[in-house]
């Protein structure tokens, strides 16, 4: 079992969206993120799906995203060199003056931006790998008693080869 | 010329061919019905319950290789239609189903009749839309004709809004269609099939596995030339049955839950297994771990999703069917299989397929006579007792068809798939194998048999239970037979260990039914009536027939494997 991902190119239709989310729990496979936006093509639709599975159901997975109508192409990032970030918003409160400073330092560290700031909260704003994020998060709630976290899902890009630099 | 939406409508019908349309009128398609009044060349068949208009149009596509098409009205006309979308899903059954909807203005708004039916049809068929717009609807008609026969085929359901039937837009219905995402194999990899060849042509112990792959593709004749050739002997899946004619000397039965010991046992021995159009479905294999233990597996299939799914294979093949043995006919060399042969049919000695013949009408009797009496039929069947004991003892391929809810297992299927098969082919016999239980899970469509004037004829093996269930009671679950008998009235004791003299007379009387709806009624209750009853039955052709089989409440399907079990573990008495 290990987390995969999956950029998936489909119709930019009404349903599809549902569609889509719909194999995975109708087939109960372990959806973790789903994003989608449309493409430089209006028409066109991609998604970056991350799922945890084992080999043989993620074969399943591919195949089964394949031969829905709806979808044009289905790409596996898995071992593909790549650019992934997931867009984070985390608000730390009821910060002493002395935490919101130590809030300041991690933002530093973990080189993302402060966003806002109130008397005692502080908003950040991160565009990190997936990972991170989950590291970032782990070590606030770590930190502080009361955080507010809305994270959007991680989006992926294959890298530009090096023959082509 | 701009026309309306529900002239374009009928327009697609008549460009594509088709010559049926199974049909339940409502609200949101008043106007297509209009329209299909006002022309000639499309039947439209009327059915009494919406479940068994779909079943209809898959007999009448199982049986034409055409695409069966239906036509509802929105809301319930549109849900009662699901149970038929999950079963053509199933089993690849070529359907375009028509549902009317509200106007777009009101889809949202909870309007009389409306429910979201592509939202709960996603993922029972193989494509579903709502046409959007006017201007796409003749490009959406074409697109659903041409997937739903085309790779696997399966049902496609057009969701049609009030105001896109009423209209006006191009008149022009599209000839061909691109779909970007929806390429099916139209091709088969030589490499990989060489491979598969080179595999079954160093076993020992060859087996081949034909599914209902076989004839979706109409690969029958392809097949047998090519177990003629190599001498390879075959077993198949109730959805293959027929694949090879019964009485062909290397075809050895059905595999899986119920089937024939040298079949199963076959299986379990074989060094290659080769099988074709297949899902490899539980009731085929088992127990995963113990399934073909010792065969390398060859998989050929349409659809990528099948192979590798649920056992492993080690040359999947996707391709069609028919062309895959098309392509393995050209390389085709006898093998030496004669010790295998023996060895299987030494299995077949130790195990035969057969019920006693001591006490009475057994279901085999009755299966044998329908053998007898028939050289041309097409054979449905309901789900249950029955649907096995004509799986095992009914004799296929040829001239004789089978057509059975196999995938989802569909009671209620039997009769009216039955009905849509004869409307389809009606000169063709069609004998309907079906139990007390399921039969009336859509017994009122005799009113649709007899008033399209299709002479069926229905064989109801009467045993007062819903014996499958019952079966797993009695060898499962202490004889508690809770909820199977279908004599029990409240007044009965909950105790009860099985029909006796103090039982309530069965409701209904089969033989009033039939006189109710003037069809015809035989009841059957000995071994020397059934073929009389048969001919009998072949003589009416005003009206469907009833005969009413009485058997004992006790009879089993066996052999037998317990789910999950091992195919080698067969409960044979």
């Amino acid at each position: 079992m290990k987390n995969r991902w999956i950029a998936l190119y489909v119709e930019n239709q009404v349903g599809v969206l549902a569609k889509v989310s719909g194999l995975f729990s109708a087939k109960s496979y372990n959806l973790q993120s789903l994003t989608v936006g449309t493409t430089e093509d209006e028409s066109v639709s991609r998604m970056t799906i991350c799922v945890t599975s084992d080999d043989i159901t993620f074969e399943q997975i591919k195949k089964q995203l394949n031969r829905m109508v709806e979808v044009i192409k289905v790409i596996d990032l898995t071992n593909v060199p790549l650019h992934m970030k997931e867009i984070l918003f985390a608000k730390v409160l009821n910060c002493t003056t002395a935490e919101k400073e130590e809030v300041f330092q991690i933002a530093q560290v973990f080189n993302v931006q402060v966003a806002d700031i109130g008397t005692d909260s502080v908003l950040l704003e991160c565009k990190l790998t997936e990972r991170r994020n989950n590291e970032l998060i782990a070590l606030l709630r770590s930190k502080y008693k009361r955080i507010e976290i809305v994270r959007g899902g991680a989006v992926a890009i294959e890298s530009i080869s090096t023959s082509c630099r | 010329m701009d026309i309306t939406g529900r002239k374009l409508f009928v327009r697609a019908l008549q460009e594509e061919g088709v010559d049926t349309i199974f049909g339940y009128p409502g609200g949101m398609v008043t106007d297509l019905m209009d329209e299909l009044y006002k022309q000639e060349g499309i039947r439209l068949v009327l059915p009494r319950h919406e479940q068994a208009l779909i079943h209809e149009a898959e007999g009448y596509a199982r049986a034409t290789g055409k695409i069966g098409v239906c036509l509802v009205t929105s809301g319930p006309g549109a849900t009662n239609t699901v149970t038929g979308l999950a079963d053509a899903h199933y089993d690849s059954i070529p359907l375009v189903c028509f549902t009317g909807q509200v106007p777009l203005n009101l889809i949202g708004n909870d309007a009389f009749q409306e429910v979201d039916i592509v939202g709960m049809a996603r993922n029972i068929t193989k494509y579903c839309v709502t046409v959007r717009e006017r201007k796409e609807l003749g490009k959406i008609i074409k697109m659903a004709f041409h997937i739903a026969s085309t790779g696997r085929p399966g049902p496609v359901l057009i969701d049609l809004p009030k105001n896109i039937q009423t209209e006006m837009g191009d008149a022009q219905y599209p000839e061909k269609v691109v779909i970007r995402g929806y390429k099916p194999y139209e091709s088969v990899h030589v490499g990989q099939l060489k491979k598969a060849y080179k595999i079954l042509k160093s076993a020992e112990k060859p087996l081949i596995l034909a599914g209902g792959g076989i004839h979706i593709s109409g690969a029958q004749e392809a097949l047998l030339y090519f177990v003629e050739k190599m001498k390879v002997p075959v077993v198949t899946t109730v959805m293959g049955k027929g694949a090879l004619p019964a009485q062909h000397p290397y075809y050895i039965g059905n595999c899986g839950m119920h089937g024939r010991y040298a079949a199963n046992m076959a299986v379990s021995r074989c060094d290659v297994l080769f099988s074709i159009g297949t899902r490899f479905n539980d009731r085929i294999t088992g127990d995963l771990n113990e399934f073909a233990p010792n065969a390398k597996i060859v998989h050929i299939d349409i659809d990528t999703a099948s192979i590798s799914r649920n056992v492993v294979v080690d040359v999947p093949i996707v391709a069609d069917a028919g062309l895959a043995l098309e392509k393995l006919n050209e390389w085709a060399e006898p093998k030496k299989t004669k010790k295998w042969m023996e060895e299987i049919r030494a299995w077949e000695e130790e195990n035969p397929l057969t019920m006693r013949r001591d006490k009475g009408m057994t279901p085999q009797m009755i299966m044998e006579g329908i053998n007898q009496s028939f050289e041309e039929v097409t054979l449905v069947t309901d789900v249950g007792q029955h649907q096995m004991w004509a799986s095992q003892y009914l004799e296929y391929g040829g001239k004789k068809q089978f057509i059975t809810s196999g995938g989802l297992g569909t009671m209620g299927f039997g009769f009216p798939a039955a009905i849509g098969a004869k409307i389809g082919n009606p000169e063709k016999p069609v004998v309907c194998i079906t139990g007390d239980g399921g039969f009336q899970m859509n017994m009122q469509e005799m009113a649709t048999a007899v008033a399209e004037g299709t002479p069926v004829i229905i064989c109801l093996l009467n045993n007062q239970y819903l014996g499958m269930v019952r079966q797993m009671q009695q060898l499962f679950y202490g004889k508690r037979y809770e909820a199977t008998c279908l004599r029990k009235r409240n007044t009965c004791p909950a105790d009860c260990k099985g029909p006796g003299e103090a039982c309530p007379p069965y409701v209904p009387d089969f033989m009033a039914f039939a006189k109710a709806y003037n069809a015809h009624g035989i009841r059957v209750e000995r071994q020397e009536e059934i073929l009389p009853a048969l001919r009998e039955a072949k003589g009416y052709t005003d009206a469907p027939t009833i005969i009413e089989f009485i058997i004992s409440s006790d009879e089993l399907v066996l052999p037998m494997v317990k789910g999950g079990n091992p195919m080698s573990e067969m409960i044979l008495k």
